[in-house]
């Protein structure tokens, strides 16, 4: 793979921008030039919301050759505040522990390494939202 | 009921692990066995479908290679790709060019074949996530049985339906798959052999998926005038539907609802001339049971949420109200992603010309089969008929 197919790809895998179709509102992630709601062209970058709640989540045991060395992993749908939904790694977590409804947050991780020149690939993963004050008791 | 094209002869291999042969022996096997059981026609054109061979095999260009393999100088040849759809895609444009054609000499062969044994199973893994959308299959590492597994779980979740009543489905298939000489894997199992196999992705385990294997199948047909007179049985192609969906089951309204093949199944009896009560048997398409449970609601059998009850009432079993996968399915028969619209056809064939031995369906008279890529971004649909039910 050449590093631009990644570069191109860094506004959507890096800060979850989406498109926002200014005639009905309705928005897409990843990117859209048309709208499959309404059928208009004119649509507009959105930055979506790095925060959602699991709807449902699976342990990946047997992965892609890319990806064995992050076996097992967790892949959650999730739907995002804004209304969108997206699939994506679940991190920093027992899997024991997620339950459908839990709330979790973007953060940005590796994602795979390709080929012999070892280009890196990042992008968001999605991990619990940390409670400190209900843990706790007492504000940061 | 008006026919659109005729079959006159098919065959297949025997889906498995064919170390010792290629992608091209084993197209070259399943294309001779139809010819031949065709009669062996004149052929004007070659349509071959197939998912990932130059992935899997390091060979492009198929079908002219297969064209010239056969020995069918100067033969119009076509390769259709749609993953694992690529089979009952191929058999449609072959229909469009029976019925474009009308008139014209010569037969249309139809191949669909894939070999998967050349590459590693983590390596099959990675190439299906290429039939999804892969902005977001690659990013997230969701592989199909991945996809499926938060399908099985949505739809536990939202009917209460129980993993243990899903594999039935797997259940089903094994036992038909018994009696087929060309299944991968011809012998019975029990909800329980289902769930002491390994996890693939939470709920799923390994026997719920489809296999990895080799197979090729092949069909021949030409357009309806004068079928009888090319063969003694022919087998009449009613309607060959194709439609699409989200390709991202994220953007789904209703991820539990496979809408392409509600749309392609709708426009295909409606162009048949059939209801669902005329259908004798189905084959559908189960990479996983949940798949193969949410074509029988999509195909309007049963509500949302009902179809493990066809399952539970023994209306999916040889003998049952709708017969499913009567040869053994994905699960039982293989899916060799290419091939598989393909063998649904051929299998859809032995039952119409009363030739699928113990499996045999009485009185099977109209079938439908149900093709589709992935989790049914396309999704193709063909309704086949005895001869004597059109004549």
């Amino acid at each position: 793979m050449s590093v631009p197919k990644f570069w191109r790809e860094i506004p959507h895998k890096y800060r979850l921008v989406g498109s926002r179709c200014r005639s009905c509102g309705a928005i897409y992630h990843p990117r859209r030039p048309i709208c499959p709601r309404c059928g208009s062209r004119d649509m507009e970058d959105v930055k979506l919301s790095h925060r959602g709640r699991l709807l449902a989540f699976t342990v990946i045991r047997r992965a892609p050759s890319d990806m064995a060395d992050l076996r097992p992993y967790v892949v959650g749908l999730i739907e995002l505040e804004d209304g969108v939904k997206v699939l994506s790694q679940v991190v920093d977590c027992d899997p024991a522990e997620l339950k459908p409804g839990l709330e979790l947050e973007a953060t940005l991780r590796r994602i795979r390494v390709h080929g012999p020149a070892g280009v890196i690939e990042y992008g968001y993963k999605f991990r619990p939202v940390i409670k400190w004050e209900a843990e706790t008791g007492e504000g940061q | 009921m008006k026919p659109i094209a005729a079959i006159l002869g098919v065959g297949c291999t025997k889906v498995g692990e064919h170390w010792e042969r290629s992608l091209l022996d084993l197209a070259i096997e399943a294309c001779e066995k139809a010819l031949e059981d065709a009669g062996n026609p004149p052929v004007r054109a070659l349509y071959v479908g197939n998912a990932a061979s130059e992935l899997m095999n390091e060979q492009g260009n198929i079908s002219a290679l297969l064209a010239d393999a056969l020995a069918l100088d100067g033969v119009k040849a076509v390769e259709v790709r749609a993953g694992d759809a690529s089979g009952s895609l191929a058999i449609h444009q072959a229909c469009l060019d029976a019925s474009f054609s009308r008139g014209q000499e010569g037969a249309i062969l139809v191949c669909g074949v894939e070999k998967m044994t050349d590459v590693m199973a983590p390596e099959v893994a990675r190439i299906q996530m290429l039939f999804e959308d892969s902005r977001s299959t690659f990013h997230s590492g969701v592989t199909i049985h991945g996809l499926c597994a938060l399908l099985t779980s949505l739809y536990m979740s939202t009917y209460g339906v129980s993993y243990e009543d899903i594999v039935l489905l797997a259940v089903n298939d094994h036992k038909n798959a018994a009696n087929n000489p060309y299944a991968q894997y011809p012998f019975p199992i029990t909800v329980e052999t289902v769930l002491s196999s390994p996890l693939v992705a939470d709920p799923i385990r390994l026997f719920d998926t489809a296999g990895i294997g080799d197979g090729a199948a092949a069909i021949v047909l030409k357009g309806p005038e004068g079928a009888r007179s090319s063969s003694d049985t022919p087998v009449a192609v009613l309607a060959s539907e194709v439609a699409t969906d989200k390709v991202n089951i994220c953007e789904r309204e209703d991820l539990l609802a496979l809408r392409s093949l509600r749309l392609a199944a709708g426009k295909a009896l409606g162009r048949a001339g059939v209801g669902l009560d005329k259908l004798s048997f189905i084959e559908l398409h189960n990479t996983t049971s949940v798949i193969g449970i949410l074509s029988l609601e999509a195909l309007g059998l049963a509500e949302p949420g009902k179809g493990v009850d066809l399952l539970k009432e023994g209306a999916v079993a040889i003998g049952g109200r709708w017969p499913v996968n009567t040869m053994g399915g994905l699960k039982g028969r293989g899916h060799p992603w290419g091939a598989t619209g393909v063998y649904q056809v051929v299998e859809a064939v032995w039952q119409l010309r009363d030739e699928a031995g113990k499996n045999q369906v009485d009185g099977a008279e109209i079938g439908l089969t149900s093709n589709m890529c992935g989790l049914g971004s396309i999704s193709c649909v063909h309704v086949l008929a005895r001869w004597e039910v059109v004549a």
